[in-house]
C-alpha cells in the first residue's frame, strides 16, 4: 500500500467515527432550535439542562448509583483478579472461563436473567435491583482491568513478605493494594462509566420509583435531535473522555 | 512456612462465588428453565414443561425476524471487518512515538456510550441533516434522501457504534504479529494476497474471531439501534425480547429468545477456543 493511501484511509476512518459526535457537540452551542446554519454561540441549552428539575433529579440518581455500583464492583472485582492470581481454589478454571463469558454476553440476557429472578423472589423493581445489576455489569470489566495488571508483579515480593511472616490479608493491604491502585482507580473509573451509560439493563430492571439518567436520555432521544439533548449528550462525552484519558495509560499500556 | 489456607483467601473465595453464584449462575440457570415452561396470564409462568416457547420461533413472523436479525449481524460483521482490518493493520504498524495516540483515538468511541452514539448517527441522517444539507448544498440531489428510519439507517448506525469492538481485538492481534513471518513469506517470493490469505489471516484469526463475537452479538441485541434508526418498522431479536417481556407478558417466549442467542454465543466462544492459546485469551479486552 502506498503511503498516501494508507494515510487517506486512516483519516477517513478517524472521520466516520468522529464526525456525528462532533456535529452533535458544535450543535449543542448553536443559537437555534432546528437550523442546520450556525446562528451563533449560546450557552442557553445548557441553562435550560440546569433549569429542568426533573432531570436534575435523575441525574443525581445515577451519580450516587455509579458511585455505589462501581465502589462494591471494584472490591469484588479486585478480590477476583487477586485470588485468580494467588489462589489455587476449587472451581478456579471455572471462574476464569465466566468472566469472559459475562464479558462476552450481550446485556439483554443478562438483563431479562436479573428481571427473572428479581420477580421470582418478588423484589420490587427500584434503586435496589439497579444496583445489584449494575454493580453485576461492571464486576468483570474491573476483573479483566486489575488482571492484565496483577500478571506484570513479580511473584518474588509475596515469597519475601511471607518469609518474613507477613499474612495473606497483610500482603494484600500492605502490597498488592497499593501497587494496584492506578489498575484499581481505572476500574472503578470505567465502572462508573457503564454505570452512568447503561441503557439496556437499566430498562429492565428499573422501576418508576427511581429514574436514571441513561433512561431519562433514552426517552428524549426517542422524540428526536434537539439542541437539549445535543447539550447533555456533549456533557457526557466531556466525562467519557475524561475517565478514558485518566485510565489509559494504566490499562491499556500495560506492556510498556 | 506454608500454613493451611489463610482467612483472607477463604473470605475472598466465598465472596466472589456467592456473588457470581447468586447474580450470575442462578439468574441464567432460570432463563434456562424458564423457557421450557408454559407462559401463564396470571403469574410469571405455569410449571408445565413444554416444548412450545421453541416451536413458536420456527412460525412464519418470529422466524422472519430470527432472518433478518442475522442477516443484519453478518452484514455489519463483514462490513467492520472490511472496514477494520487494514485500519488496525496500518494502527499497528505505525511509528510507535505515534502508535499510542492512534489507538487512543479508537478507545474513546469504544468506551462512549452507544446510545449517545446512535443519536449522533440520527442527526447525520435525518431528512433535514448534515448529509442531505451536504448533498443538497453540492447539488449531487435534490431532494432530501429519506435515509433515517430504514433498513439502511440500521446497518450504518450498527457499523458506526460497534466498528471500534472490531479494531480493538484485532489491533491487540496483529500488534504482537511476528514482522518475519511477513519478510520470510515475501523473501520466498510469496506475493501480497498469498501472504495475506496463507499467513496474515491464519495468524490474526483469535482477533478476528473475537472482534465478530463483539460486533455480531449486540448487532442482533441492541433494541434501541432499530427503535431510533429503523422507526421501530424493522424489528430485531432484542426488540422481540422487550416485547415478550414489558407489552405481551409472555416471558418464556423472551426467555427462548435469549437461550437462542446464548447458543450462537457458544458456538462463537467454542470457536474461538480452538483457534487461541492462553495468551490470546489473557490479551483480549
Amino acid at each position: 500500500m502506498n503511503k498516501f493511501a494508507k494515510y487517506f484511509y486512516t483519516i477517513s476512518v478517524y472521520i466516520f467515527l468522529y464526525l456525528p459526535i462532533a456535529i452533535v457537540i458544535i450543535f449543542s452551542f448553536n443559537n437555534a432550535q432546528h437550523s442546520l446554519v450556525w446562528q451563533g454561540f449560546t450557552f442557553a441549552w445548557y441553562a435550560s439542562l440546569l433549569h429542568d428539575s426533573a432531570l436534575l433529579q435523575v441525574a443525581w440518581h445515577s451519580l450516587i448509583l455509579g458511585i455505589l455500583a462501581a465502589t462494591s464492583a471494584t472490591v469484588i472485582g479486585t478480590l477476583i483478579a487477586v485470588s485468580l492470581f494467588r489462589y489455587r481454589f476449587f472451581g478456579k478454571k471455572i471462574l476464569h472461563a465466566l468472566i469472559f463469558i459475562l464479558i462476552l454476553s450481550p446485556e439483554i440476557v443478562m438483563a431479562i436473567a436479573l428481571l427473572l429472578m428479581y420477580s421470582f423472589l418478588k423484589i420490587p423493581l427500584g434503586f435496589w435491583t439497579l444496583l445489584l445489576a449494575h454493580t453485576s455489569l461492571c464486576i468483570p470489566f474491573v476483573a479483566v482491568t486489575v488482571y492484565s495488571r496483577i500478571i506484570t508483579f513479580d511473584i518474588d515480593i509475596f515469597e519475601a513478605a511471607m518469609d518474613l511472616g507477613a499474612t495473606d490479608f497483610t500482603i494484600f493491604q500492605k502490597i498488592i493494594v497499593p501497587l494496584l491502585i492506578p489498575a484499581i482507580a481505572s476500574g472503578w473509573l470505567l465502572s462508573f462509566t457503564l454505570s452512568l451509560d447503561d441503557v439496556i439493563i437499566s430498562y429492565f430492571v428499573s422501576g418508576p420509583t427511581f429514574g436514571i439518567l441513561p433512561l431519562k436520555i433514552y426517552s428524549m432521544v426517542r422524540l428526536g435531535v434537539k439542541p437539549e439533548v445535543n447539550a447533555l449528550c456533549t456533557l457526557l462525552l466531556a466525562f467519557t473522555l475524561f475517565v478514558v484519558i485518566i485510565s489509559y495509560h494504566s490499562i491499556f499500556k500495560k506492556k510498556d | 512456612m506454608k500454613k493451611k489456607a489463610s482467612f483472607f483467601k477463604i473470605f475472598s473465595v466465598s465472596v466472589i462465588w456467592l456473588w457470581l453464584g447468586i447474580f450470575a449462575l442462578t439468574p441464567i440457570f432460570l432463563t434456562f428453565i424458564t423457557s421450557f415452561l408454559t407462559s401463564d396470564s396470571n403469574s410469571i409462568v405455569k410449571l408445565t414443561p413444554t416444548l412450545a416457547n421453541y416451536s413458536d420461533l420456527l412460525n412464519h413472523a418470529y422466524f422472519s425476524i430470527l432472518l433478518q436479525s442475522l442477516y443484519l449481524a453478518t452484514s455489519c460483521t463483514i462490513i467492520c471487518l472490511i472496514i477494520g482490518y487494514p485500519f488496525a493493520f496500518i494502527i499497528a504498524r505505525s511509528q510507535s512515538k505515534h502508535r499510542s495516540l492512534l489507538l487512543l483515538l479508537v478507545i474513546i468511541p469504544f468506551w462512549t456510550s452507544s446510545l449517545i452514539r446512535t443519536y449522533a448517527i440520527m442527526a447525520i441522517l435525518k431528512a433535514k441533516g448534515i448529509l442531505n444539507g451536504l448533498l443538497l448544498a453540492l447539488g449531487i440531489i435534490d431532494q432530501p434522501l429519506q435515509i433515517l428510519y430504514s433498513n439502511m439507517a440500521v446497518l450504518i448506525g450498527c457499523v458506526y457504534d460497534l466498528l471500534p469492538f472490531m479494531i480493538l481485538p484485532l489491533y491487540t492481534n496483529i500488534e504482537k504479529l511476528n514482522q518475519s513471518y511477513l519478510e520470510a513469506a515475501k523473501d520466498l517470493g510469496a506475493n501480497w494476497f498469498t501472504t495475506f490469505i496463507k499467513i496474515l489471516i491464519p495468524l490474526t484469526m483469535p482477533g478476528i474471531i473475537a472482534g465478530s463475537v463483539l460486533v455480531f452479538l449486540p448487532t442482533m441485541t441492541m433494541f434501541y439501534i432499530p427503535v431510533l434508526l429503523g422507526g421501530a418498522k424493522n424489528l430485531l431479536l432484542g426488540n422481540l425480547i422487550e416485547h415478550q417481556f414489558l407489552t405481551a407478558n409472555n416471558w418464556p417466549l423472551g426467555t427462548a429468545i435469549s437461550v437462542i442467542i446464548t447458543l450462537f454465543m457458544g458456538i462463537f466462544i467454542l470457536i474461538y477456543w480452538r483457534n487461541s492459546d492462553e495468551e490470546d485469551r489473557e490479551s483480549l479486552v
